[in-house]
C-alpha cells in the first residue's frame, strides 16, 4: 500500500507490459520447443503398432494433461504457503490464481484433444467412464475456483477463500487415478484399445513425448510468469484507486470546512 | 498413406492445442499491457 | 466448554430453529417430492433396459433419489447459513470465542439429521412412485450407505456454505461449487444402493467398495472442514 498524499498516477510509466529479458528468452525457447514437437510429433516419430498414426495425438494430449496436474499442484502448494506463512504475502495467492488459470486451459485442451483421439480410435467423442468423468469434474471444480477468486472483497479475503478451495480441490487429482483402478476392478474393462493405455513406446516415441513435456513446461512457466505479474499489477491498481479515492474524500472533507 | 480423415483429426488436435494456447497467450499479453500502462514503474518490481 | 458440549449446543440450536420455523418440513420436503414426481413424468414412458425385469424408472430409482437429495441439500445449506447471517449471528458466535471446529461439527450434525430424514422419506417416495423394492439381505448395505453419504454430504455442505456465506452471488455460486464436489457421493451411493436393492441383478458384495468410496469422501471432508472452517468464516 502506498502512503503518499499525492495521487500516484502523476508519474507516467516508462515501460508497459510484463515482459523482461528472462521472459523473452523463455518465450523464444518455448517457440523452439513447439516447433520441435510439431516436427517430431507429426513427422519424425514412427507410427504405433496398435494405434498407427493416431498415436501422434498422444504427444500433445499427455503433456497437456500432466502440465495441468502440475499447475493444480502448484496452485495448492502456493495456497498452502499463503495460508501457513506468517506474512500471508499476496504474491503466493496470485501465483496460485495464475497457475490455476493455465491449469484450466491445459485441462480443457486435454479433454478436447482426448475427445478427438477417442473419435479416431473408439468412434465416440465421449464416454462416461471413470477417467473421463473424474477429469471433467476436475475441470469444473477449478472453474469454480476461478469464479470464487472473482467474488470481491479485499485481496486477503479472496486469497483465504481460494486457498482453502485449492487445497480441497487438489485432492481430486489422486481421485482421478484411484477411480480408474476401482472402476476397472468392478467393470473388468479391456485396456488394450484405450487411447492412453498399453502403448508400447520405443526410443524415438519416448523422445518425442519428452520434447512435448519440455515444450509444454516452457509454455506453462512463461504463461504463469506473465499472468502473475498482471495480477500483481491489477491488485496494485486497485490499491492505487483506493488511495486516490481516500485522498479525494479527505480533500472533500477539508474543503467543506 | 494415412487416411485423409485420420490426418484431419491428428492435425486438428495440434491446431486446437496451439491455437487455444496461443489465443490465451495473446489475451495475457494484451491485458498485461493494458493494466501496466496505468501504473508507475515503482509498482512493477520486475522492471 | 468442551468440544462435544459446544457442538451439541450448536446442533441443538439449529434443529430447534428448524423445528420452530418448519422451513425444511414445509418447503424442502415438498420440493424434493415434486422433483421425484417430475422425474417420473420425464422417464416413465421408456421401456425397460434389455436383460432385466425392472422398468426404466425402477432401474434408475437409486440415482434419482440421490439426485433429489443433492438438489435438496443445496436448499438446506442455503438455509442453515441464512439463519446465521440474519442478525450477524455467525460473527457473534465467533467473537464469543466458540471453537470453529465445534461450530463446524454442530452445524454438520444438524444438517445431517435433516438430510437423513429427507433421504428416508425419499426412499419411501421411491417405493410408492417407482415401484422400488427393498430386499432384507440388502438392508445393512442400505443403512451403511445412508449413514456414510449423509455425513459426507453434510460436511461438504457446511464447509462450502461457510465459504459462500457473505459472498455476493452466493445463491448461484453454491450449486456451481458443490455439485461437482459431491459427484463421488452421487456415484458411489447410487451404485451401492443399486447393489443393495439388486437392480439389474447386481450382487450385494459389489456395493461395498462403493460404500468405501463414500466413506473416504466423508472422512476427507470431515477432516477438511474441521481444519478449514475457522479460517473461512473468520473474514
Amino acid at each position: 500500500m502506498t502512503s503518499t498524499s499525492v495521487p500516484v498516477a502523476a508519474k507516467a510509466p516508462t515501460s508497459t507490459g510484463t515482459a523482461t529479458k528472462a521472459t523473452r528468452v523463455l518465450g523464444a525457447a518455448a517457440l523452439v520447443g513447439i516447433a520441435w514437437l510439431v516436427a517430431f510429433g507429426l513427422g519424425f516419430s514412427p507410427a504405433d503398432a496398435n494405434q498407427r498414426e493416431s498415436v501422434r495425438i498422444l504427444y500433445v494430449h499427455v503433456p497437456a494433461a500432466w502440465l495441468a496436474y502440475l499447475a493444480f499442484v502448484v496452485t495448492a502448494l502456493a495456497s498452502a504457503i499463503y495460508l501457513l506463512s506468517k506474512r500471508h504475502s499476496l504474491g503466493w495467492d496470485r501465483l496460485a490464481g495464475a497457475s490455476a488459470e493455465v491449469g484450466v486451459l491445459f485441462m480443457a485442451v486435454t479433454l478436447v484433444v482426448g475427445a478427438l483421439w477417442g473419435r479416431l480410435t473408439w468412434g465416440v467423442f465421449w464416454e462416461w467412464d471413470a477417467r473421463l468423468t473424474t477429469t471433467a469434474f476436475l475441470l469444473v471444480t477449478y472453474i469454480g475456483y476461478l469464479t470464487v477468486r472473482r467474488l470481491g472483497g479485499t485481496h486477503q479475503q479472496r486469497a483465504r477463500r481460494s486457498a482453502v478451495l485449492a487445497l480441497l480441490a487438489v485432492l481430486e487429482i489422486p481421485l482421478v487415478h484411484w477411480s480408474v483402478r476401482l472402476w476397472r476392478s468392478l467393470h473388468q474393462e479391456a485396456t488394450v484399445l484405450r487411447p492412453d493405455g498399453e502403448v508400447k513406446m520405443d526410443g524415438l516415441m519416448l523422445f518425442t513425448l519428452f520434447v512435448g513435456i519440455v515444450a509444454f513446461t516452457l509454455m506453462y512457466v512463461w504463461l504463469v510468469i506473465h499472468r502473475q505479474r498482471t495480477l500483481a499489477a491489477e491488485d496494485a491498481l486497485e490499491d492505487v484507486g483506493l488511495d486516490i479515492a481516500i485522498v479525494a474524500r479527505r480533500a472533500e472533507g477539508r474543503g467543506a470546512r | 498413406m494415412v487416411a485423409m480423415e485420420d490426418a484431419g483429426f491428428i492435425i486438428g488436435s495440434y491446431v486446437v492445442t496451439f491455437a487455444s494456447i496461443g489465443a490465451y497467450a495473446w489475451y495475457v499479453l494484451r491485458r498485461a499491457r493494458k493494466v501496466t500502462s496505468r501504473l508507475p514503474d515503482e509498482a512493477k518490481p520486475w522492471t | 466448554m468442551t468440544f462435544l458440549r459446544t457442538a451439541w449446543l450448536v446442533a441443538g440450536k439449529d434443529l430447534r430453529i428448524e423445528w420452530r420455523s418448519r422451513i425444511g418440513l414445509n418447503q424442502v420436503l415438498p420440493f424434493a417430492a415434486i422433483v421425484m414426481v417430475l422425474f417420473a413424468f420425464a422417464l416413465d414412458r421408456f421401456p425397460a433396459p434389455p436383460g432385466t425385469d425392472d422398468t426404466l424408472l425402477e432401474s434408475v430409482a437409486p440415482g434419482l433419489v440421490w439426485l433429489a437429495t443433492l438438489f435438496s441439500l443445496l436448499l438446506l445449506v442455503q438455509r442453515t447459513f441464512a439463519i446465521e447471517s440474519e442478525d450477524g449471528a455467525l460473527d457473534a458466535l465467533r467473537a464469543s470465542g466458540v471453537d470453529a471446529a465445534a461450530l463446524f461439527w454442530g452445524k454438520t450434525a444438524a444438517l445431517a439429521a435433516q438430510l437423513a430424514v429427507l433421504e428416508a422419506l425419499l426412499l419411501v417416495t421411491a417405493i410408492l412412485l417407482y415401484g422400488t423394492e427393498v430386499r432384507p439381505s440388502g438392508v445393512v448395505l442400505l443403512v451403511t450407505t445412508w449413514l456414510a453419504a449423509t455425513v459426507g454430504l453434510a460436511a461438504v455442505g457446511t464447509l462450502y456454505g461457510g465459504l459462500a456465506a457473505g459472498a455476493r452471488g452466493r445463491e448461484t455460486l453454491l450449486p456451481l461449487l458443490m455439485l461437482p464436489v459431491v459427484a463421488p457421493v452421487l456415484i458411489g451411493a447410487t451404485r451401492a444402493v443399486e447393489a443393495a436393492l439388486g437392480i439389474g441383478g447386481t450382487a450385494i458384495a459389489d456395493g461395498w467398495p462403493w460404500v468405501g468410496v463414500v466413506t473416504v469422501f466423508a472422512v476427507a471432508f470431515g477432516a477438511g472442514g474441521t481444519l478449514a472452517f475457522g479460517p473461512l468464516i473468520d473474514e
